[in-house]
């Protein structure tokens, strides 16, 4: 991602210690936020309501390419949880931005 | 114990559906070639078929008596059942998101936010898209929507 000029940036619904076990079990080096009461969530409209853990909402999975003037380049909302964008996939979007 | 001996094809043929059952989860969704379509679970359920076929033949043929019938009909419905379960997991259950068509798509502007990280700052996405990456301000930034850990 680096080498593109790209900065991954992970949001889910977690609180930030539980992110951050998260980030540091998985050895991410880039930015893992936190949106408890799903406010960016739900401007994406990717609120899966009910479904996390105690029946709170949280995101679908999705990822959005957006670019230095903060316009979408590229989506990625898949319709199975299990099948995820692959890195190939997001390198090749990246290459929209150069 | 002779019981249990005789028709071991049987419980083999269910013992591989219970491992093709967990094994996708546990093992194969690390690797994305296993992951986005489970060939290697349905390749694990069609060879638990010919155990069970061969066990059910066996516990049918001539040597067949009223129990070993039994304990084949029971353990072949478990593995059927197992089977549902994996087909579930797998193919109906995942499918079931939010189809999020109010999503801001390519050309439209991202929504503005302002989130914690792991350090409990404030970020929002204007920094995020301003703040050098490896010495220059990066080319974009990539949001990744995730459940959440758990």
């Amino acid at each position: 991602m680096n080498a593109v000029g790209i900065r991954p940036v992970a949001i889910s619904v977690d609180p930030p210690e539980v992110s951050l076990e998260f980030a540091r079990k998985a050895g991410f080096t880039f930015p893992v936020l936190s949106d408890p009461n799903a406010e960016a969530i739900r401007s994406y409209d990717l609120v899966h309501k009910g479904a996390g853990a105690n029946g709170r909402d949280i995101a679908r999975p999705a990822e959005f390419l957006v670019d230095s003037s903060g316009t979408v380049r590229w989506i990625n909302l898949t319709d199975n949880y299990w099948v995820r964008a692959r890195p190939e996939q997001i390198l090749e979007a990246a290459k929209l931005l150069r | 114990m002779r019981i249990r001996f005789f028709t071991w094809q049987v419980w083999i043929g269910f013992l591989i559906c219970v491992v093709a059952l967990l094994s996708y989860p546990l093992f194969f969704v690390r690797f994305p070639v296993t992951r986005d379509f489970p060939w290697a679970n349905l390749f694990l359920y069609c060879v638990a078929t010919v155990f069970l076929i061969v066990g059910l033949r066996r516990a049918f043929g001539v040597a067949g008596t009223r129990r070993r019938r039994i304990l084949g009909f029971v353990l072949i419905t478990l593995s059927l059942l197992v089977f549902g379960l994996f087909c579930f997991v797998v193919f109906i259950f995942p499918r079931q998101l939010p189809p999020s068509s109010a999503a801001p798509q390519a050309g439209q502007k991202a929504p503005a936010f302002s989130l914690t990280d792991t350090a409990g700052r404030t970020v929002t996405l204007t920094e995020l898209l301003s703040t050098p990456l490896s010495g220059k301000p990066p080319n974009g930034v990539l949001l990744i929507f995730y459940r959440g850990y758990w």
